[in-house]
């Protein structure tokens, strides 16, 4: 049985959507980054899905390197995210809304 | 520079002389001893003098005029262009010697009478710059490089003028004089852009050999200019309306007074006249206003001359009413007698101003002649030098002030405009000339010495700081340019004496080449002539000699000039009490002409409090403060406005940046998915 593409797109777009809502409501910061982190993997999603579906590797290729930014950016982002807990003792993203540390 | 004959007269070298001067002495002059400063100031006139004295030796061989010019042109457009040019003739040989012969007695008289001043190198500074100025003026070759030395002598006045500058009175005086010029000024610029519009040059010899081309030309256009030119020289030349700077310049140190407000600077004006005679020709409605400026201010200057108790300015009025002299010749077209007056003028107005100066530095400073009286005694050369002066300013014979006078009164009544009537005011001025002259030299010589009581308050009217009591001789260094000027006051007017008086007017007939109607000289007139064959000077004839007349008019002048001196004796030696009981029964009249007729009172209320008014409100208040200040704060304004607004934008906060971006997403969503009336972007 196969799957319609369809499906896997509906899909992407809820885990999508949730992320855009998470990163617009949530307050603490490690949040906001997970929800960036799913919104990176609902794209994955797609990308795979259509790879699939049309039978071609490029799609495949790109989540490779969508993983290894995310990575990056995982290691980064926590790390700015120790940074200003170190200086500001809160992860509240409303708090933190001055451009230095 | 290459002149345009064989020999190399090297003119340029005589104005840029004194400019070295005053560069040496206005950058090092402060650390030099004032002997230093002395020498360096009277070998920058010496030198020009001696220049000019060998161009005069030479002139015979010259071709004129004679003309020097940088290769480089100074200003060229498609309009116009004008040259460094220099040029020599038989008008300019004349002013360059007055100005550097004049000059240099002037600098060499300074030497002592300034030398207990402070800044003795900033005034021979600034007088070298004058030098430079002034004969930069005389020199030139086109209106321009006249212009330039033009506001050169006014701000070398100025800087004279305001030269004891902690004094108010002084620096106000100072201000007063560039001020008033700069109206002249205007009236000169103006004809200077109608020269280029109708002539596209503003060499002197294109201009006039350009006029000589076309006989047609009469009045309109040339009136215009000529008259423009009329008030930049009414502001030099200090005549009505613009003479009011010239009372105030006796501000100034007295040799200033003497070599700028008499004898050289004043009398640009009238070499402006006669330099453009030719415009002048072909204006008559021009030369009769000056005829008439001229009449008038040499009357009016007269009667304040009389009431002045101030020695100087007795002597500013009558410089004032000497050049009014000067220009009614020039409006009757007598330009050899203008010049001529100019010439002998030089001489005995630089002397009685220097022999004055003398006899303010014998009574220590004092200026007023109620303070003086029976000098005779204590200053015997000063005496008899000013005495040259009175003589020669009051037009008895052999003096040289009656010939000059005598040839322009001779002049104007032959001229056939108003003729009549400017003759009998100059002789009535000749009169006055001579009575307030007499009045001077009684008040100042005659009688017992009246002042020595009140010094302490009077001293600092001329900051000398001799403490003697007693009036005493200046030093020889002050009395040997007196003396010399005091022999040329007397020999002066010796080369002009006129046909009927036994002489041969050689001054007149040296001249005629420059200020005869038409000039001829330049060859293109030349060709005219010889096409048309006929004359094209305006059939004036010469008119015929008529000796008679012309003897009874001068015995006339004189008469005029002893009656002069019969009144001045009976008021001020023989009833001294004379004059206080006729001033009480014309009290209206002298209280008008001692207030000099109010006019700084009408012109401050008619002139100077409006513009201070306009200035003030108008143009301080509502343009400069309101529109000028006020725009750019209103700009400024503007932008803070802006940015307090659109900072809200930037707040830092990561949620709201987060909002604004998922938003903008999805405006670029919605907008790509149901076009939005944008679809013709895509295609």
């Amino acid at each position: 049985m196969v799957v319609p593409i369809a499906y896997y797109l509906i899909l992407s777009a809820i885990l999508f959507t949730i992320g855009v809502a998470a990163f617009l409501i949530k307050r603490n910061i490690i949040t906001v980054f997970m929800s960036i982190e799913l919104m990176l993997n609902a794209v994955n999603l797609t990308f795979v899905a259509f790879a699939h579906q049309w039978h071609q590797v490029s799609g495949q290729i790109f989540v490779f390197f969508v993983m290894v930014v995310a990575a990056a950016e995982a290691a980064v982002g926590l790390a700015i995210i120790i940074a200003i807990f170190r200086t500001r003792n809160t992860l509240d993203v409303d708090q933190v809304d001055l451009m230095k540390l | 520079m290459n002149g345009n004959s064989s020999i190399d007269l090297h003119l340029w070298l005589i104005p840029l002389i004194p400019f070295v001067g005053f560069l040496l002495n206005g950058l090092i002059g402060r650390k030099l001893p004032r002997a230093a400063v002395s020498a360096i100031a009277l070998i920058a006139t010496a030198i020009p003098f001696a220049l000019a004295a060998n161009a005069w030796l030479q002139f015979k061989s010259l071709s004129l005029p004679y003309v020097e010019r940088l290769a480089t042109p100074w200003i060229a457009t498609s309009v116009f262009h004008a040259d460094f040019a220099l040029s020599l003739d038989q008008l300019t040989i004349i002013m360059v010697l007055i100005v550097t012969g004049v000059g240099f007695l002037i600098h060499l008289y300074s030497v002592g009478y300034m030398a207990h001043e402070e800044g003795f190198y900033r005034f021979f500074a600034y007088l070298n710059l004058f030098m430079f100025f002034m004969l930069t003026l005389v020199l030139s070759e086109n209106f321009l490089l006249l212009f330039v030395g033009w506001e050169g002598v006014g701000l070398a006045s100025y800087l004279l003028i305001g030269f004891y500058y902690q004094k108010d009175s002084a620096a106000n005086a100072g201000k007063k004089a560039f001020i008033v010029n700069r109206i002249g000024d205007f009236g000169f610029l103006l004809a200077m852009f109608l020269l280029i519009q109708h002539f596209g040059t503003l060499s002197f010899n294109e201009v006039f050999s350009q006029i000589a081309q076309h006989p047609e030309w009469h009045g309109g256009f040339l009136t215009a200019i000529a008259l423009l030119l009329v008030v930049g020289a009414t502001g030099k030349s200090a005549q009505i309306p613009l003479y009011v700077w010239l009372p105030d310049a006796m501000e100034g140190p007295t040799p200033v007074s003497a070599l700028i407000h008499a004898a050289t600077m004043v009398t640009a004006g009238i070499y402006l006249v006669v330099r453009s005679h030719v415009l002048f020709d072909r204006a008559p409605i021009a030369l009769g206003v000056v005829a008439v400026i001229g009449a008038a201010t040499a009357f009016f200057a007269a009667t304040i001359g009389i009431v002045q108790t101030d020695i100087k300015r007795v002597l500013a009025y009558s410089t004032i009413s000497q050049l009014g002299y000067m220009f009614m010749a020039c409006g009757a077209a007598a330009y050899s007698a203008a010049i001529f007056h100019l010439l002998t003028h030089a001489f005995f107005k630089a002397l009685l101003f220097l022999a004055a100066g003398s006899v303010i530095h014998a009574v220590s400073g004092e200026q007023d002649m109620r303070q003086m009286g029976g000098l005779r005694k204590f200053t015997p050369v000063t005496f008899w030098t000013m005495t040259a002066g009175v003589l020669a300013i009051a037009g008895l014979p052999p003096f040289a002030g009656f010939f000059s006078k005598d040839e322009i009164l001779a002049e104007v009544y032959r001229s056939p405009y108003l003729g009549h009537a400017l003759w009998f005011v100059g002789v009535f001025t000749a009169f006055l000339t001579s009575f307030y002259m007499f009045r001077l030299w009684y008040m100042t010589f005659f009688g017992a010495y009246r002042g020595g009581k009140a010094h302490a308050s009077h001293g600092s009217s001329h900051d000398h700081g001799h403490s003697s009591h007693a009036p005493h001789e200046s030093p020889w260094v002050m009395l040997t340019p007196l003396v010399l000027l005091a022999v040329l006051s007397l020999v002066g007017g010796w080369v002009g004496v006129p046909a009927a008086l036994g002489g041969h007017d050689e001054f007149g007939r040296f001249l005629e080449p420059v200020v005869k109607e038409q000039s001829l000289s330049y060859e293109q007139a030349n060709v005219d002539l010889a096409r048309n064959g006929t004359a094209q000077t305006p059939a004036v004839p010469e008119a015929a000699p008529d000796y008679p007349t012309e003897r009874l008019l001068s015995g006339l002048s004189v008469f005029a000039g002893l009656l002069g001196l019969f009144f001045a004796d009976l008021f001020y030696r023989r009833k001294p009490e004379l004059p206080a009981k006729l001033g009480e029964k014309i009290r209206t009249i002298r209280g008008l002409v001692e207030h000099k007729y109010w006019v700084d009172e009408v012109y401050g209320a008619l002139i100077v409090k409006p513009v201070l008014f306009i200035s003030k409100y108008a143009l301080w208040i509502l343009f400069d403060r309101g529109l000028i200040d006020g725009g750019g704060a209103g700009i400024s304004g503007l932008n803070i406005g802006l940015g307090s607004l659109v900072r809200r934008i930037q707040s830092g906060n990561i949620r709201s940046y987060a909002g604004w971006l998922a938003f903008g997403a999805a405006a670029l969503l919605l907008i790509t998915y149901f076009g939005l009336g944008t679809h013709f972007l895509i295609h």
